[in-house]
């Protein structure tokens, strides 16, 4: 073998080292929360509060407060998402405008979560006099999500052929036919990808229910929208920075549960995207 | 037929008012941004904000110079761009070069669960695992320090460099590597020499675009690097960043438009101003590259 062999040979095991270790990381994670975890998930944990003993706290709270959450962000974000990627995708025609709107959409996305969590502080705590309800907390969410459900939406409902629309059009169809008859249910698959990975958002995101002022210690679950909350991430923020070794178990258990929660919300998009896909991106 | 009519425009503007939305939020967040920093300025000089060592707004005698947490901010992301970078590149050329259709069908969403992992698990992580781990090899080194907020953050940017590279490396017309192979190049001299070279471009969009994120990047650091303000160049520190200084005062009670409350306005709007600015560059460039392709 020689010298340029010798380089090459080199280099590609080192990148495939580099994807073992990458792999590895993961591996390593999931397998220190489930070691660390696994033993405080108990059906007690789930329906206990918070408390300043390890043995007796639980995720109750937090965990309501996250189911409440979810449901109310995903009846803001999803139908305005979805309209506004029908509007950009089949309504409007090129032009500087929707040109800026796309640019503004694609910024929206890269703008860091804690700064929707100071407009939500502004405009829906303080402004609107929501206070630290689950709304505000909802309606944050729902803008902060709603660039990731409009991106993936468009990106769906332009992959599907240009024919399916003719044909419906042949059949003398109007636009709003083609469009919510033809169109969007042949997108769906596409859309509900977006739409999970949107609320896997909603579930995991802690730094703008922060700022807003969503509430650390909980001793109650929220029984309608206008009561405060917290939420699974914002405890186990709570427990982890604590230095005991118990808190961080009580962490490492919260996380098992909330990524079983973002694992069957991925389970539902994969099915749906096994069981409905017509026209693949 | 009129009825009809009036049902296409009534739809067509129904949509319509929904962009209107994502506009207003833009606009929203300059206003709230821009409103409350103007009150943070009136009060403190621009100069003083921007060019001042100390930052400490929350105790007596108060301090508003803001570079003890853009030191930290930049630490971290300097660090997570050096690992991540190198990396998320080796992992994207794998993908592209080396590994057959069904690999890649492994790996891709192997990385797409390590993307979608929350934020506060990644700091937990830090915490439990990094740390420990990089005390037992420095013993000499703080509890919260950032070289763990470093790693940690670029474990977190490391699938969005490997995929956005990965894109970029698909979109090369496989007459490159066809011309490269003919002359006789090895795998390594096609990619160090005609394919990354062809994706500088891109690959540059991307660094720009993760090192938005790095600096956007809240829950992971505020655990992992700690609470103190520090212009230092020393990653074994506790340092903090402008997101974790936003959290800390968040966590505490804060009088509504109290001094305090406005520093988290002002920071917020550095962070906004550099994100932004950053995001536009790397989308413009990445679209540029694409156009200078087809």
């Amino acid at each position: 073998m020689n010298h340029r062999h010798l380089k090459n040979s080199i280099f590609k095991y080192t990148c495939i080292l580099v994807v073992i270790l990458s792999i590895a990381i993961l591996g390593i994670l999931i397998g220190q929360i489930i070691q660390q975890g696994h033993s405080w998930v108990t059906m007690d944990f789930l329906k206990n509060f918070p408390s300043r003993l390890p043995s007796r706290a639980g995720i109750k709270a937090g965990l309501w407060g996250t189911l409440w959450l979810l449901g109310l962000t995903a009846l803001l974000a999803i139908p305005i998402g979805i309209f506004s990627a029908v509007a950009l995708e089949e309504y409007m025609r090129e032009s500087k405008i929707k040109k800026w709107l796309q640019i503004n959409v694609s910024n929206l996305a890269g703008l860091p979560s804690i700064v929707y969590g100071l407009l939500g502080l502004s405009i829906f705590v303080r402004g609107l006099g929501m206070g630290r309800s689950l709304w505000a907390g909802s309606l944050t969410m729902a803008l902060l999500v709603l660039p990731v459900i409009i991106i993936a939406s468009q990106e769906s409902i332009r992959a599907v052929p240009k024919t399916i629309r003719e044909a419906a059009y042949a059949l003398g169809a109007r636009k709003w036919q083609v469009v919510f008859m033809q169109v969007l249910p042949a997108s769906v698959p596409g859309i509900m990808t977006g739409i999970i990975l949107a609320l896997s958002r909603v579930a995991g995101e802690s730094a703008p229910l922060i700022v807003i002022g969503a509430l650390t210690f909980v001793n109650f679950v929220p029984q309608g929208p206008s009561d405060s909350f917290s939420a699974l991430p914002i405890q186990i923020f709570n427990w982890s920075s604590r230095p005991q070794e118990e808190f961080h178990g009580l962490a490492a258990g919260a996380i098992i549960v909330l990524l079983g929660i973002l694992f069957s919300l991925n389970l539902v998009a994969v099915f749906i995207r096994e069981r409905y896909q017509r026209y693949r991106t | 037929m009129l009825k009809k009519l009036n049902a296409d425009s009534f739809v067509k503007w129904a949509l319509y008012s929904t962009l209107l939305i994502s506009a207003f939020t833009t606009l929203a967040v300059v206003f709230v941004i821009g409103r409350e920093s103007f009150n943070f300025f009136s009060q403190v000089g621009i100069l003083e904000f921007i060019s001042g060592t100390r930052w400490e707004p929350l105790l007596d005698p108060k301090s508003f110079g803001v570079l003890p947490l853009v030191c930290g901010t930049a630490l971290v992301v300097f660090g997570s761009a050096l690992i991540a970078l190198p990396m998320g590149i080796a992992v994207a050329i794998f993908l592209n070069e080396f590994a057959g259709k069904k690999l890649r069908r492994i790996i891709k969403p192997i990385l797409e669960i390590l993307a979608g992992i929350p934020t506060v698990v990644f700091g937990y992580f830090a915490l439990t695992f990094i740390t420990p781990v990089l005390k037992s090899v420095f013993p000499s080194i703080q509890v919260f320090n950032a070289l763990s907020g470093a790693i940690v953050v670029g474990i977190m940017i490391l699938p969005m460099i490997a995929s956005l590279t990965d894109d970029a490396l698909r979109d090369l017309p496989n007459t490159l590597r066809e011309g490269a192979y003919a002359l006789g190049a090895t795998h390594f001299e096609t990619i160090t020499q005609i394919l990354i070279p062809a994706s500088l471009a891109r690959i540059g969009a991307v660094t720009i675009l993760a090192i938005s994120r790095a600096i956007g990047e809240t829950m992971a650091v505020t655990l992992a690097a700690g609470a103190t303000p520090n212009i230092t160049l020393n990653f074994s520190e506790s340092i903090q960043t402008l997101t974790a200084y936003i959290v800390q005062v968040s966590l505490g009670d804060v009088q509504q438009g109290g001094i305090e409350y406005l520093t988290c306005y002002a920071v917020g709007g550095l962070l906004f101003v550099m994100t932004f600015t950053l995001n536009v560059m790397g989308h413009k460039l990445i679209s540029r590259a694409r156009m200078v392709q087809l």
